[in-house]
């Protein structure tokens, strides 16, 4: 028999799925995932999913405004000093604009390589990609996998557990 | 096990007091029909006959900026009417006029998410792909104006064997970092939001190698409620982000001028002033874009009326904004009583130049009026019309602000003209060529209107219908 990677179960609308995922984590399970063609209001929160993106976007910000005023500083007065009408070799005010671009650009590249990253994307295979109807899932259809490696997985009674969500289908999802 | 079909019910449009119609999607509208008109437009094998016209008219635009931009660098920056005094012409008047449009994009995706304003859904895919490509143009300019284009990253600190480093009390050093950061972020931002979209389009399409192109592009989106969560914080963060850089780009673009002393460019006004110059322009920028492909790809019941009478709005909105800074720009060179900035006002509209100004006043200021009218507002037509006006007559503020400052300053025996030549042209309609042919192949090959953020207006049909 081929190794599993999960249950999934098919919902017509995002209700629903929100729905059968509070269930699901009332029942006990923690691995596993919900699948909505948009991003649903509450789900992930549902689900128990958690994220430390705003952390790290912070972080970003502050050493993209840090390191560029040291390296204003560094050209302009250790560097390459030259008195222009004479103003102070650290002129701080007009490194200001600088400053703050670069703040803007280390917090945004920090949250679009870290939004992608923590999700482990790019990533072509999948195992959800295997389940035949999963390709409605970027279109109109709403999934909920419970994967094999939750410690409260066992075959038939998850299986049981997901029917008694009422959802379309349920399918088993190949390694 | 239930239904198969998720239906959504739009109530009929509502008329808001202001008289427009107020849903944001055409009643009827499913998951299924959403999807099937917005990927099915990358995913068709076949463009209509229109596409062709226009992708081949800006194909041959770009080729001409092309051979302009050969003959500029065989020939160097003389080929061009700039001279002392008027050492700035054509080339800062494209790159501030550029940068104005790319704002609009920003504007509408990044400030009218924060502000939950949902009638950004269906155009700020757009506007986003408007602000890229917009801003790649206005990149070009300065670097052409280089006099040895070759050696540009000298503009960026590197050690180098020379031990030079920039100025970083100069505005124009600013600039660098200004533009490079806002095409930086404007990207990031744009394929973001398309990397759930590109992966509808992959899961959509019928053939494998659309599939697999689209698939690469798509990263392995698998719509996972965890990632969207990082998504939708990301999103929310880069929005957040951008609001201040949008406002802070055309700040800095100003300062290039308010820093100088010239009469006519030293003035505080300068920076509220260019940006909502700057939202103005690409506001009209985008009608004149989204009406016609609109139209010619039949979304009118996804870009509805709504959008293009809230744009309109937020025009004239600006337009008031813009028109008042004219008339401080003009009492303060009044009231400061100086005589170089009064006889630089008086140059201005009374000189050599005074028909290009008059023409400024109407372009900017007379027809925009006419976005009063409700009438005017709703109907496509007469709203591109105006945009039209709009966009001409941003280009020809820059030139007023730029040229008829530089052309008559402190000392009467150093006045002179300023006259285009040829080649200031050719890289003006150039570049409209380079933008042109960039927005094409994006409507051809990528999804134009967020699928998905469609797909969350069909789920909360209250959404859509807001007065």
């Amino acid at each position: 028999m081929k190794e599993k990677y999960g249950l999934m179960a098919e919902f017509s609308t995002h209700e629903e799925l929100v729905h059968a995922a509070e269930k699901a984590y009332e029942h006990g399970f923690r691995n596993m995932d919900g699948y909505a063609p948009f991003p649903v209001e509450g789900l992930a929160e549902a689900l128990g999913k958690k994220t430390r993106l705003p952390l790290l976007v912070l972080i970003g910000g502050i050493i993209g405004g840090l390191g560029a005023y040291f390296m204003e500083w560094d050209a302009n007065v250790i560097s390459y000093p030259i008195n222009i009408g004479g103003r102070p070799l650290n002129s701080w005010p007009a490194f200001i604009p600088i400053t703050f671009e670069l703040t803007v650009l280390g917090a945004s590249l920090t949250a679009f390589f870290f939004s992608l990253g923590l999700s482990g994307l790019p990533k072509p295979y999948h195992p959800v990609f295997n389940v035949p109807q999963f390709e409605r899932a970027s279109q109109d259809r709403f999934f909920l996998c419970i994967e094999t490696r939750d410690r409260l997985f066992r075959g038939d009674e998850t299986r049981d557990f997901l029917l008694s969500l009422n959802p379309l289908t349920i399918s088993e999802v190949d390694k | 096990m239930k239904d198969a079909e998720a239906k959504s019910i739009i109530p009929d449009s509502k008329i808001s007091p202001l008289g427009y119609p107020t849903n944001l999607l055409e009643p009827g509208q499913t998951y299924e029909s959403v999807n099937r008109t917005i990927a099915e437009i990358p995913l068709r094998l076949s463009a209509p006959k229109s596409w062709w016209i226009g992708a081949i008219i800006a194909f041959l635009l770009l080729m001409m900026f092309l051979f302009a931009i050969a003959w500029l660098f065989i020939k160097g920056i003389g080929v061009w009417g700039v001279n002392i005094p008027v050492a700035w012409g054509f080339a800062i008047v494209n790159f501030v006029w550029w940068v104005g449009i790319a704002h609009a994009g920003t504007f509408i995706s990044a400030i009218l998410l924060l502000l939950f304003q949902h009638w950004r859904t269906a155009i700020n895919r757009f506007t986003e792909a408007m602000t890229l490509f917009a801003v790649s143009c206005a990149g070009l300019m300065p670097l052409l104006h280089l006099g040895r284009p070759w050696v540009f990253y000298w503009l960026f600190p590197y050690p180098e064997t020379m031990g030079v480093w920039p100025q970083f009390r100069s505005p124009l050093v600013w600039d660098v970092f200004a533009v490079g950061t806002y095409f930086t972020v404007s990207l990031l931002f744009w394929y973001l939001g398309l990397v759930p979209d590109l992966a509808t389009v992959r899961d959509r399409a019928p053939r494998l190698w659309q599939k697999k192109i689209y698939g690469i592009f798509a990263l392995g989106w698998r719509n996972s409620a965890a990632h969207w969560q990082r998504h939708q914080i990301a999103y929310l963060l880069l929005a957040g982000l951008a609001t201040p850089l949008v406002l802070s780009v055309h700040s800095v673009v100003s300062l290039d001028f308010a820093v100088a002393i010239v009469p006519g460019w030293h003035s505080t006004i300068f920076p509220p002033y260019f940006v909502a110059g700057a939202i103005y322009s690409g506001f009209a920028m985008s009608l004149n874009i989204i009406i016609p492909v609109r139209k010619v790809y039949h979304l009118e019941h996804l870009i509805t009326p709504r959008y293009l009478n809230n744009m309109a709005n937020i025009m004239l909105v600006n337009g008031m904004i813009v028109a008042y800074g004219y008339f401080i720009e003009a009492f303060m060179a009044y009231y400061s009583g100086d005589i170089f900035e009064r006889y630089m006002m008086f140059n201005r509209a009374f000189g050599p130049y005074g028909w290009i100004f008059w023409s400024l006043m109407l372009c900017n200021v007379l027809v925009p009026q006419t976005l009063w009218s409700a009438r005017i507002r709703r109907n496509p037509l007469t709203l591109f019309i105006v945009a039209l006006f709009i966009n001409i007559g941003m280009w020809i503020e820059r030139f007023v602000i730029v040229v008829t400052s530089l052309n008559r300053d402190f000392t009467p025996s150093a006045w002179a003209m300023f006259f285009p030549t040829r080649w200031d042209w050719m890289i003006l309609f150039g570049s409209v060529g380079l933008f042109l042919t960039l927005l094409f192949l994006f409507v051809r090959l990528v999804p134009m209107i967020s699928i998905s953020e469609t797909r969350e207006l069909v789920a909360e049909p209250q959404r859509a219908n807001v007065p």
